[in-house]
């Protein structure tokens, strides 16, 4: 049981890690925050691998429990209008979508769908903000349960015909099914896949794009940056009590008798613990920081067999002058994949550790927004290029061919943008693990096998673990990553709940 | 035909020219992948010889696995429920090893031949899991089953038999292991068996397993030695109490229902568990079971007559299901209907457990309700299992 003297030390000072401490120290336990980095925030902070941006650069918007419990607000923290998408054509004619209204031909058909998948989304989202549902064991919060599903069959015998229909369903079906405009079938195809380790026509991933859109349709630019959150939650953590220590790396959690009993750090220091919540890889906390020694077989099977591989390459340009994606708003968040194949395409190689010819991407240019941002008056094209090789056999070669291709798609959607790059960061999914710890964008692939009751595994699908103490509350966790702070918080929930301890 | 082509024989063991020159009646099983003997002829004589001269049983399908290297004993323990750090070399202990669950896998004999060298022998194969297991250890692990050529030599006219081989074993204390020289090649003896009687076990490798059989018989000619099947051994191994796998207890990686998995304390082997030596596989589930209580108990019944009770149901006071026969038959040894059985707690404590058995009489079933009384385990074991020197028979 989590009491008023309870010493909890909270690994990780990601988005996750400073929404459980907050919420554990405002119910009055003592809570240690522990992050590896010079600063909070993780994925939230620029930290200079990836120039002058963090490694995430948008949010769908905090979890409105984490905003509302951190008083995000109060502690100034603002977002800009939700972005527009603009789907890129090479030859200028761009489709824009906003407020589940799409410019272009297809207009009627884009509403029309996506309306139904918020109607599908909406009511698959209050199962976000619970710890998930097993069939053995107990820990059911069965009040919620009831209204969810009594909300699931709410939406009428029709539609929830239609949901059971789509929900393992593949996105490029259904944006072919559907829509007619490749532009916006790609768009549809690339924000479904992602941060994912699957193509559009991989099985079961339109559900990636359900729970995209439960967290949000359309994704937001904090104003200051993301730093600015990574700030405001900072503050919202201090102000609860929380006792934060940076450049303080975790070697080892200590169990005795099958309970946490601490961590020690990298420089030897012990720090005592009743409560230990882990807000970093689940992998890692089990296989680096307990050790298989301390782990029942089974429990290390599963550890290991957790599906951790990023497709996603992080990419900062700082460019001189403003670049002409032909004319494009470049206040918008932009997104390159004319097709649905196109995406496939971009997929195929990663299977074979091999590098796409022509990327798929994501990039919003934040100086577009808040000119202030620049360094030095220019400005910073920030994008999430879509299918680097998690594991090539080449990772030099690798690197070099995926900027060269992003490169070359890039100038073809913005003709003279090579000329005006000031300087570049790039990091392949290789890096980005050295770096933040993060293998996949989730820590955990997001793919409906790793969801719900088995995510990040069966045993430690509800935020407790077999090891008395020990918790996740990592992207890795239900529901999965996203800057949201939804698992961080719900994982501070188990917790006080008391389940499992 | 191709698919018959392509079908694999059972594989035989090292010892197969003398066994099955010996099998008169042809009766084989299979055995872990190996054809097996049953009966060689006669179970009777066979069972005889086990409690009243010796007998020699070919152990080679038991699955053996070697663990060599420094952490070959942290890693035993790890996988194991019995301290495996108070196992010395030249010792062996009856072990068992669980699932995150706390369910049981197997059990097996551990046989400690040095501060870094094991040998287990048990019923399934589990190298995966034991490979899996290792993670984070330095520990080889190699199947040997192969390798090595096992014969199990046990009746009061064992140590005996031995002697006459050329090898003093009269020192030798139950759970103990003697090297010695046979052929140029390494033999291990153990004081070890499954019969509950004098016995010993002999290790050697592969290519020595018919000079060591055809040694052993001659030694053995004045003394009643004799080949037996499984149908004997099994017999002998009930009267001693011991469980098999797939048989008292299917281990959890087998089992396909989530109920039918059992734990230490509900197969009676929860004394095998050391619960200071600090982690091993399910030790979390089973200090939860251990606080919280089991769902089965097995137990030894007497049960009235002389049908053996196999596969029948237990009721409590004739009407209500509690429980399942493991094993069963009339024991010659004990002269009683013996039984292991499941029984789910609390009635285990009952003394109002009966057992409702279909005895085939001339092709007719015939249904009997028969009092079960709960009698201790072994159900028969005679002293000369345990004395040191044994005596001279």
């Amino acid at each position: 049981m989590l009491t008023r003297s309870s010493e909890v030390i909270v690994i990780g000072g990601g988005v996750n890690g400073l929404a459980a401490a907050t919420r554990l120290a405002r119910e009055g336990a003592r809570v240690t925050l522990l992050e590896t980095a010079a600063q909070t925030g993780g994925a939230m902070a620029a930290r200079g691998a990836a120039g002058d941006m963090p490694l995430a650069h948008l949010t769908p918007g905090l979890d409105p429990r984490v905003a509302k419990g951190m008083a995000l607000e109060t502690r100034g923290l603002r977002f800009h209008a939700p972005l527009r998408d603009t789907a890129l054509d090479l030859g200028g004619d761009h489709r824009t979508v906003a407020g589940g209204l799409a410019s272009g031909a297809d207009a009627a058909a884009w509403a029309t769908l996506h309306q139904r998948l918020m109607r599908f989304a909406s009511v698959l989202a209050p199962f976000r903000a619970m710890a998930p549902p097993r069939l053995k064991g107990g820990g059911n919060d069965w009040g919620a349960l009831m209204r969810h599903g009594l909300g699931l069959r709410a939406i009428g015998a029709r539609e929830f015909r239609e949901l059971l229909r789509m929900v393992l369903i593949n996105a490029a079906d259904v944006a072919e099914d559907e829509l007619n405009d490749p532009l916006l079938q790609g768009l549809m195809a690339h924000d479904a896949t992602q941060g994912a380790w699957l193509g559009p026509r991989s099985p079961n991933s339109l559900i990636l794009y359900l729970n995209r859109l439960a967290m949000g349709a359309q994704m937001r630019l904090p104003v200051g940056g993301m730093g600015s959150v990574a700030k405001a939650m900072t503050e919202a953590a201090t102000a609860a009590g929380v006792t934060i220590r940076l450049g303080a790396r975790v070697a080892q959690i200590e169990t005795l008798e099958g309970r946490v009993t601490g961590v020690v750090l990298d420089d030897g220091a012990r720090l005592l613990a009743d409560h230990v919540v882990s807000a970093i890889s689940p992998k890692a906390t089990f296989l680096d920081l307990i050790g298989p020694r301390g782990l029942e077989t089974g429990l290390l099977r599963a550890t290991r067999d957790i599906r951790a591989r990023g497709a996603t390459a992080r990419l900062t340009l700082r460019l001189n002058a403003a670049p002409n994606f032909r004319g494009a708003d470049l206040q918008s968040r932009m997104v390159i994949a004319p097709s649905v194949n196109a995406v496939e395409e971009a997929w195929n190689p990663v299977k074979y550790g091999e590098v796409p010819k022509r990327p798929v991407m994501e990039i919003v240019i934040p100086t577009a927004t808040e000119p202030e941002l620049a360094p030095d008056g220019g400005h910073v094209l920030s994008a999430l290029v879509q299918c680097a090789p998690h594991d090539p056999a080449k990772p030099k070669a690798a690197k070099t061919a995926m900027l060269k291709a992003t490169m070359r798609v890039l100038e073809d959607y913005a003709p003279g943008l090579g000329e005006m790059v000031s300087a570049t960061h790039f990091l392949m999914p290789w890096e980005i693990e050295a770096e933040y710890g993060l293998s996949n964008w989730h820590h955990a692939e997001l793919s409906v096998e790793q969801m719900l009751f088995n995510r990040p595994n069966h045993a430690t699908a509800q935020y407790a673990t077999p090891i008395a103490g020990l918790w996740l509350g990592s992207a890795g966790s239900h529901p999965g990553g996203g800057i949201t702070g939804a698992a961080g918080w719900n994982a501070a929930g188990a917790i006080i709940r008391g389940k499992a301890v | 035909m191709t698919g018959l082509k392509r079908a694999t024989q059972l594989l035989t063991t090292p010892f197969h020219a003398r066994t099955s020159a010996a099998n008169l009646q042809g009766r084989w099983g299979p055995w872990a992948g190996y054809r097996a003997a049953l009966c060689f002829g006669d179970v009777d004589m066979e069972y005889t010889a086990i409690r009243n001269a010796a007998s020699v049983y070919d152990l080679c399908p038991m699955v053996k696995y070697r663990f060599t290297g420094p952490d070959a004993e942290a890693y035993l323990d790890h996988l194991t429920v019995r301290n495996v750090a108070k196992l010395k070399p030249g010792s062996v202990h009856y072990t068992l090893w669980c699932d995150d669950e706390g369910k049981v896998l197997d059990d097996g004999t551990l046989l400690r031949h040095g501060p870094q060298e094991f040998l287990l022998s048990c019923q399934e194969r589990h190298l995966p899991w034991m490979l899996d297991a290792a993670t984070g250890y330095d520990v080889t692990i190699a199947d040997v089953t192969t390798e090595i050529a096992a014969l199990s030599l046990q009746g009061p006219t064992s140590a005996a038999v031995l002697r006459l081989a050329g090898w003093d074993v009269s020192d030798l204390r139950p759970f103990r292991m003697l090297k010695v020289d046979f052929g140029g090649a390494e033999l291990t003896i153990s004081r070890t068996g499954f019969t509950g009687d004098l016995g010993y076990e002999l290790w050697t490798s592969a290519d020595h397993a018919l000079p060591l059989w055809d040694h052993l018989m001659a030694a053995g000619a004045l003394h009643g030695i004799r080949p037996i099947g499984t149908d004997a051994l099994n017999l002998a191994r009930l009267d001693a109490g011991f469980l098999i796998a797939n048989v008292d207890f299917i281990p959890a990686d087998q089992a396909l229902r989530h109920d039918r998995a059992r734990s230490p304390f509900e197969i009676g082997l929860d004394w095998l568990i050391d619960w200071t030596k600090g982690h091993f596989n399910g030790r979390r589930a089973l200090v939860a079971e251990r606080a919280a209580g089991s769902e089965w108990a097995m137990v030894g019944l007497d049960i009235e007559g002389n049908v053996s009770a196999e596969g029948s149901i237990l009721y409590l006071g004739k009407k209500k299901e509690v429980g399942y026969i493991t094993s069963a038959a009339w024991s010659p040894s004990a002269k009683r209907s013996i039984a292991l059985a499941q029984i789910r707690r609390p009635y285990h404590e009952s003394a109002d457990i009966w057992v409702e058995i279909y005895a085939q009489r001339e092709l007719q079933y015939a249904k009997l309700m028969l009092k079960a009384d709960q009698t201790a385990r072994p159900f028969y074991e005679p002293a000369r299992r345990r004395t040191t020197p044994p005596q001279a028979f």
